[in-house]
């Protein structure tokens, strides 16, 4: 692939006490492209996936977000970027209870300081295209699991990030409703231009990407570029 | 696949053509592999010897104007075969399981054989799940099936991936 990646993780190490979870792992993200980090339990595929998020620093190496060192920016400086250029998409929505649908996906807006009236508006619109309207004013808790990683999913586009990074999205649901998410999901991804990075172990999860790595004890192998 | 089958169920609804039954054919099932001409008219004509078919001539018509229709024997055995359970088989995964083994064997990395086979299944995959997107629910169930399939493939893939120091000691034994 000729253009300069969008963001990189370079040689990361990482281990929580004595147990190592990256051992020299280095990946790349293109930007507007699909990766699926593929690999067994325990193989450090959603670490590594905290770490090019810059939920978590590595031990030693260098995670390169649009040429910026993640690893060297303070905490309140990568938070920014979270919130601004990233999307997050995990297992279980991890929307906020107290808040509608609706409420949860215009929360990321709200925070980036848009009024209360055009995030509501764009949330509106999120909740259409993944077609989850209907649960607009219920609780997370009234959705059923399908609507609620929709809504997740609408929450983590509505700010128009850069990169979504997706911890195994459609792993609580049944194979109908996690394709159904997916394909939504992917869409939407598309037509807005994020890259996503995707975390599965279901292979038919991953087939909606557009290439993959694997992740085995903590590195990355097998990276195949498919486009 | 029992093409044969699958023609004399396509005759349960009535009289054709063999022309006729090979286009009704490939739309419904011959997606990847569309039936040849001669493929059809010697099934056809197994199918008669065996008395599941009978011909109604059209007056003056050459062979291939015969117009094939389904007899009682005939309805009798696509009965059978539906309700027979298609034998399940695991041939992917000897011929992979062979390759792994002899990766052991020869000093080759047997893991770059399991990460090839897992990038041309996971290709497939993309296509079949691109193909999905865009077809109508025959197209969506019959891709569905592939793409399980295959995704039986790569669960053994990884399983033996994890399993491959366990496997290589008992193999250089």
């Amino acid at each position: 692939m000729p253009t300069e990646p969008l963001l990189t993780a370079e040689d990361l190490h990482l281990s929580f006490g004595s147990t190592p979870a990256l051992d020299s792992a280095s990946v790349e993200v293109h930007a507007g492209e699909i990766l699926a980090l593929m690999g067994p339990s325990g193989s450090g595929k959603s670490t590594l996936l905290h770490c090019l998020a810059g939920i978590l620093t590595p031990d030693s190496g260098r995670v390169t977000y649009a040429g910026r060192d993640l690893t060297a920016l303070h905490d309140n400086e990568r938070s920014a970027l979270r919130r601004s250029e990233f999307g997050f998409v995990f297992q279980f929505g991890q929307l906020v209870p107290e808040l509608t649908c609706l409420e949860n996906v215009a929360l990321p807006l709200r925070l980036g300081g848009a009024s209360r009236r055009a995030a509501l508006r764009s949330a509106e619109a999120w909740l259409e295209r993944l077609e989850v309207s209907d649960v607009a004013d219920k609780r997370p808790g009234q959705a059923s699991g399908g609507q609620g990683q929709r809504v997740a999913v609408a929450r983590a586009l509505v700010t128009r990030p850069k990169v979504v990074f997706a911890d195994e999205p459609t792993g609580a649901l049944d194979s109908l409703n996690g394709e159904r998410v997916m394909e939504l999901f992917v869409a939407a991804a598309r037509d807005t231009g994020a890259a996503v990075v995707l975390v599965t172990h279901e292979p038919r999860v991953a087939a909606y990407s557009d290439h993959e790595a694997v992740v085995r004890d903590g590195r990355v192998r097998a990276r195949e570029y498919v486009r | 696949m029992s093409i044969g089958h699958a023609l004399l169920g396509l005759l349960e609804g009535g009289p054709r053509h063999g022309y006729d039954l090979k286009r009704s054919y490939d739309e419904r099932f011959g997606q990847d592999r569309p039936l040849a001409y001669g493929q059809v008219y010697s099934t056809l004509a197994r199918l008669l010897k065996n008395g599941l078919v009978e011909v109604e001539s059209e007056p003056g018509a050459g062979p291939e104007r015969k117009k094939y229709a389904i007899t009682d024997a005939g309805v009798s055995d696509v009965g059978g075969w539906l309700a027979r359970p298609e034998k399940p088989e695991p041939y992917l995964q000897s011929t992979l399981y062979t390759k792994v083994v002899l990766a052991l064997l020869t000093g080759h990395d047997a893991n770059d054989v399991l990460d090839t086979q897992r990038s041309a299944h996971l290709r497939l995959m993309r296509d079949l799940t691109r193909r999905k997107a865009g077809g109508d629910l025959a197209d969506q169930l019959i891709c569905d099936h592939a793409l399980f399939h295959l995704e039986a493939d790569l669960r053994w893939l990884e399983l033996t991936a994890a399993r491959l120091q366990q496997l290589a000691a008992q193999v250089r034994a």
